[in-house]
This record gives structure tokens, C-alpha cells and sequence, in this order.
């Protein structure tokens, strides 16, 4: 069993219920307004297919359902089929219901030695995704936030590349 | 060991002007801040203060105030565990972006086996989640009747 040390962790409150907060993040419908235009595809059961695809409908992360808990706990595994070398991370969403609304904990683990410079994709990543997830729950409009990805990642993705070629 | 900094995130549909706005005033404060009200001239040097049911709950001095774009306090809890001896920093970094508000708040500079970087970590995202409903919905759909209680506590755990 591998283990995935927590590396990056957000939390948003949401004015929503669970079982809407887990529709958003299961249903391509949702993730397509506020992923930055990635739809999923998720298999609804452990062990089940994982799939984000992005708006050309290439497939950007490919893993496996670790737990499928609804309304609860959705905990997946991401691996980059574009970036084969880059060891899969564990994305978990944990869903609560407090104080009139939704607590939405999203933690990234990862099973290695990861540098900054890998974490910084997510880092930027999450609270753009996230916050455009809560805007589209709470007033039915996402955020039009544009995402690239950062420098340091990019340079850091392509020194992993090319080692060992 | 890097010294702990508490950095946190969130885009918000609004402009700096009302973004700035809203964490500089006591009436709006007192809405999405749990009731926590804040009082200040936000002049450079002057003090910080915000009140709940008349009690002080935090206290500081403003460090920078480069309306809208950054406002920067000291921070010095007096709730919960705290008993207003343990001062660390504030920075909120406003950028304005296409239809929205890049709000980053940083809080760092915390002294020695200070035990607010617990609290703070918990307390943020409660706030700039309620921060954001508010300038987005106008309404504050939080309620948090443990954000007190919580406070200085290690444990993610909240009970509703």
C-alpha cells in the first residue's frame, strides 16, 4: 500500500448541502464551468476509472477511485498519462456539513519526495478551481480565472523529461 | 526549519475598491468576521481593534495601507487561549484580475512556540469563505457559534 504524505490542503465553506457539493465535483456538467474546462469521469465505485479530460477531449489525468464514499469522501488517484514519469498523488475530497453550510477539504498527497516546484501547479491550481466552485454553487455563476500553469512547474516537468533519455 | 507562514487564497467576483472595503469596515466586518467588528484609521502607526459584544478579540497596529491593492497589521489575539501577549502579521495582497479579486492573505511572523498559527489556520478559511459569500451574495451563510470555541484548538474537526 502506498503512502501519500498531505502536501497541499485548501478549505472552503460552502453554502450548499453535500449531496450538491458532490454532484459539482462528480458530474462533467459541473467541473466543465469551474476545472478550467475539464470534464470528469468517474466510475462509482472503488476501484472505478478516473478520468479529467480537457476541452480537446485528450485525456489530462488517469487513475483509479480509492474511496467512494457519497456524499462524504471522494478519494481518487491522478496520474499525468502526458507526464509518464511523474509518480501518481492522491487527491482526496472530504465533504462536511457545518454550521449552516458545506465544509470542502481538498487534500493533495503525494508518495514521494516531491520538490516545491511540482507542488506549486497545485498550489495555484486549487484555490482558483475551488473558488470558482464555490461561486458557481452560490450564485450560479463560475469565475473566469485564467489558469496557466506556473513557471517553476513547467521547468521543472521538462527536467523530468529528460531524465534518463 | 523555515518559520511557519499561513498563506490562503481566494478569488472573489468584486472589485479591489469593495474587496478593500469590506475588510476595512465595521459594519461589514461585523457581518462576515462572526461579529468580530473592526475599528481603525488605517493610518500607518495607528491601532486595530476588533470588538464582539464589546469584548476585544484582536488587536494590532497597521504596518502598510496601499489602498486597495495591500493592507498589512499586526495581530494580536486576545480570545480563547490567547491572552493578547503573542503578536504576529498580517498581509492581504489584492489583484485585481479580469472580473474578479486575487485575494492573498499571508500570516507569518509568529513568535517562538507561538500557539496562534493553529487557531489562524482554522479561522481564515472560515472568514474569506464568508468574506466572499458576502461580497458575491450579499448575505453571510456561515454561522459559527465554535469559531470561539475552536480557536487554539490543533484538531481540523469542527462540530457543527
Amino acid at each position: 500500500m502506498t503512502t501519500f504524505k498531505p502536501n497541499t490542503v485548501y478549505v472552503t465553506y460552502i453554502a450548499s448541502t453535500p449531496e450538491k457539493v458532490w454532484q459539482a465535483l462528480t458530474d462533467a456538467e459541473f467541473t466543465r464551468q469551474y476545472f478550467g474546462g475539464q470534464t470528469v469521469e468517474v466510475e462509482p465505485k472503488a476501484g472505478g476509472r478516473f478520468v479529467m479530460r480537457l476541452p480537446d477531449g485528450s485525456v489530462n489525468v488517469q487513475g483509479r477511485v480509492v474511496e467512494w464514499s457519497p456524499p462524504h469522501r471522494l478519494s481518487c488517484t491522478w496520474g499525468f498519462p502526458q507526464v509518464p514519469k511523474l509518480p501518481e498523488c492522491l487527491v482526496t475530497y472530504d465533504i462536511e456539513a457545518v454550521g449552516g453550510a458545506v465544509k470542502l477539504t481538498m487534500t493533495e498527497g503525494h508518495s514521494w519526495d516531491i520538490p516545491e516546484a511540482l507542488l506549486s501547479g497545485g498550489r495555484s491550481g486549487w484555490p482558483a478551481i475551488l473558488s470558482s466552485l464555490k461561486s458557481l454553487l452560490e450564485t450560479g455563476q463560475p469565475l473566469a480565472i485564467k489558469m496557466a500553469p506556473p513557471k517553476e512547474m513547467l521547468e521543472a516537468l521538462k527536467a523530468l523529461r529528460k531524465e534518463g533519455n | 526549519m523555515s518559520k511557519p507562514s499561513f498563506v490562503y487564497v481566494t478569488y472573489i467576483a468584486s472589485t479591489p475598491e469593495k474587496v478593500f472595503k469590506a475588510l476595512t469596515d465595521t459594519e461589514a466586518t461585523a457581518k462576515f468576521w462572526f461579529g468580530n467588528a473592526v475599528t481603525s484609521d488605517w493610518k500607518v502607526g495607528s491601532p486595530v481593534a476588533f470588538h464582539r459584544e464589546g469584548k476585544l478579540i484582536l488587536s494590532g497596529k497597521v504596518i502598510e495601507n496601499d489602498a486597495p491593492r495591500r493592507l498589512s497589521y499586526t495581530f494580536t489575539p486576545h480570545h480563547g487561549p490567547h491572552d493578547g501577549s503573542d503578536t504576529s502579521r498580517v498581509v492581504m495582497d489584492l489583484e485585481q484580475q479580469k472580473n474578479q479579486v486575487k485575494l492573498t492573505v499571508t500570516h507569518d511572523d509568529f513568535a517562538p512556540g507561538s500557539t496562534v498559527f493553529a487557531s489562524i489556520s482554522n479561522g481564515w478559511p472560515l472568514v474569506l469563505s464568508n468574506l466572499k459569500s458576502y461580497l458575491e451574495t450579499g448575505t453571510t451563510p456561515l454561522y459559527a457559534p465554535w469559531y470561539e470555541e475552536n480557536a487554539g484548538q490543533k484538531t481540523e474537526k469542527v462540530v457543527s
